[in-house]
């Protein structure tokens, strides 16, 4: 039977046209918005002048913000890799028959509403939240200790969000290991150490960067936490966008720094792709 | 020997200290929402419905429930009658540009909401089109439309396609075939995309928060205005409600699966 080659395209046809149409084409619109002029009645005037970028880069100010987000998001990293690779080893190791219903339990935080999630932070870290309660009914201190609004609790928020991804990506990548590899170390008389450390780790390093890469380019597009959980200081630069577009209504502007957003992310992740290969984050995503 | 089995239950500590820091803050919500205090806040004092009830009467936050059911029913129907078919070509044809295209359609994940929240609004400006639930429902059906094609393409590597190849060779019609054997092999990758997308849509608040209009405000856009103020122990007890229902439904949705599954045997 010869299969039909039109067919495949008819298929698709409805997923292409939307997503070039309400996607690539918007995309698009928000770069040639980038270089447009904004008049000072509020107009938007086309042009081609770099103004908008320039404006950005004028001074240290809206930079800063950029580096700010940057330096979030590699501490997220970096705490979602330190909570979520052992959680994701247990996983791979434990031969508990509740293991389905844990994996479930780790992954139930994703089907509850991120907002929720988010301010419910507020009920811990609070001045009168559950710590603090617990601190000064134990006595220990007198007045409540200040963990809100600042940038602790934006990354408290973030990883409550961002963990479940980084375990199963990591899990997936454990759980492709051919275990009769480590019984191979360990009968060659490595322990039990030694043989994680040679064969475990190394094989399990491709779901790690998936992880980061992906837990990276999320928080680098956060809104929410910095605005429920952050302080006036702590705003990111998806903030700092939708400040500038319904804000201040200055779309050249919020269109350049989308870009720049943009073109960043774009950056991270082509080479990223280019050097590790990018589908082990989709793949370890269709799992969950 | 010894040296393993303590690193192990190192590990198995620690792993059950990830779920109480995971689930410390959720469960507080529920908690917190029977406190009849005014201020949503520790210590418990008491234990009270009323908070529910004041919120079973606020016709706003009903109005934003009508209208997050209404908008994630519409992006599920809408997200999978598109991504379903864009799954079947993906795993069943080979054709040239696939993997770029299946990169291409995958793609909106990676991008921020903010990004698509800015380049959707602008070009209906462009366009000069006012806010609208339709434009709404268009942004739903973009940001969800990557999750449907992953888990409707996991789904559908694991039917064969041989069961359609039989039937069309025993004589059966296109129509018959696909109503026959493919639908009924289909139905639960369609019902885990309809189920994923409605849950995504009914959650989202900042690509939402660019497109929605006072008049069709979703239940985290209104939570997300209530938070403006302080923390009350409405919001708690709605979060509670939210949380009730989120889980219940893949939970349920996992149950109805499993029967589907075991009945198709």
């Amino acid at each position: 039977m010869k299969e039909k080659t039109w067919k495949p395209w008819l298929l698709l046809s409805p997923s292409l046209a939307a997503v070039f149409l309400l996607l690539v084409v918007p995309v698009c619109f928000v770069i040639v918005y980038s270089f447009w002029l904004r008049a000072p009645s509020g107009q938007d005037i086309p042009a081609f002048q770099m103004g908008n970028y320039a404006k950005f880069f004028a001074d240290f100010f809206y930079p800063s913000i950029l580096l700010k987000t940057l330096r979030v998001a590699l501490e997220t990293v970096f705490f979602c890799l330190i909570m979520g690779y052992i959680p994701a080893y247990f996983f791979y190791k434990t031969e508990s028959r509740f293991k389905p219903y844990l994996m479930v339990l780790v992954m139930l935080p994703f089907w509850i509403s991120f907002i929720i999630r988010t301010l419910s932070w507020i009920n811990i870290l609070g001045d009168s939240g559950l710590i603090n309660h617990l601190l000064m009914n134990m006595g220990i201190i007198k007045s409540p200790l200040a963990m809100l609004y600042n940038e602790g609790a934006v990354i408290m928020g973030l990883l409550q969000y961002l963990l479940p991804f980084m375990i199963m990506n990591i899990y997936v990548s454990l759980d492709g290991i051919d275990k009769s590899l480590v019984e191979a170390a360990k009968s060659l008389g490595c322990t039990e150490w030694q043989a994680f450390r040679e064969v475990t780790l190394p094989l399990s390093l491709p779901g790690v960067s998936a992880g980061c890469l992906l837990v990276f380019v999320l928080t680098c597009g956060t809104y929410l936490p910095p605005m429920i959980l952050g302080g006036p200081g702590n705003g990111m630069i998806a903030n700092l966008i939708f400040k500038r577009v319904i804000g201040t209504l200055d779309w050249p502007f919020g269109s350049a720094i989308s870009t720049i957003l943009l073109l960043l992310l774009i950056l991270i992740v082509y080479t990223y792709n280019r050097y590790l290969g990018i589908n082990q984050i989709f793949k370890s995503m269709s799992n969950s | 020997m010894k040296k393993f089995i303590s690193g192990w239950s190192l590990i198995k500590l620690y792993t059950l200290l990830i779920y109480v820091w995971m689930f410390t803050p959720i469960v507080a919500v529920v908690i917190l929402a029977f406190n009849p205090q005014q201020f949503g806040t520790f210590p418990m004092e008491g234990f009270s419905f009323k908070w529910f009830v004041k919120l079973s009467r606020n016709a706003t936050i009903l109005d934003a429930f009508k209208n997050s059911l209404v908008l994630g029913g519409f992006t599920a129907v809408f997200s999978t009658a598109i991504g379903v078919p864009a799954a079947m070509a993906f795993i069943r044809y080979d054709f040239k540009g696939k993997d770029f295209l299946n990169t291409l359609l995958i793609a909106p994940i990676m991008i921020p909401e903010v990004v698509l929240g800015v380049a959707l609004l602008l070009f209906i400006r462009w366009l000069q089109q006012p806010k609208s639930f339709a434009l709404l429902l268009i942004g739903h059906v973009v940001l969800t439309l990557p999750y449907v094609l992953l888990i409707v393409q996991a789904r559908l590597v694991g039917i064969k396609k041989e069961y359609e190849e039989a039937a069309l060779s025993l004589g059966a019609s296109p129509f018959q075939t696909f109503k026959e054997i493919t639908f009924p092999l289909l139905a639960p990758a369609i019902f885990a995309g309809m189920l994923f997308s409605f849950t995504i849509s009914f959650d989202d608040v900042t690509a939402t928060l660019f497109w929605a209009t006072a008049q069709n405000q979703t239940v985290p856009v209104k939570i997300f205005g209530m938070l403006r103020n302080s923390i009350s122990p409405e919001i708690n007890a709605l979060g509670a409600v939210m949380i009730v229902l989120t889980v219940s439904i893949p939970l349920a949705a996992g149950y109805v699966t499993r029967r589907f599954a075991r009945g198709s045997k």
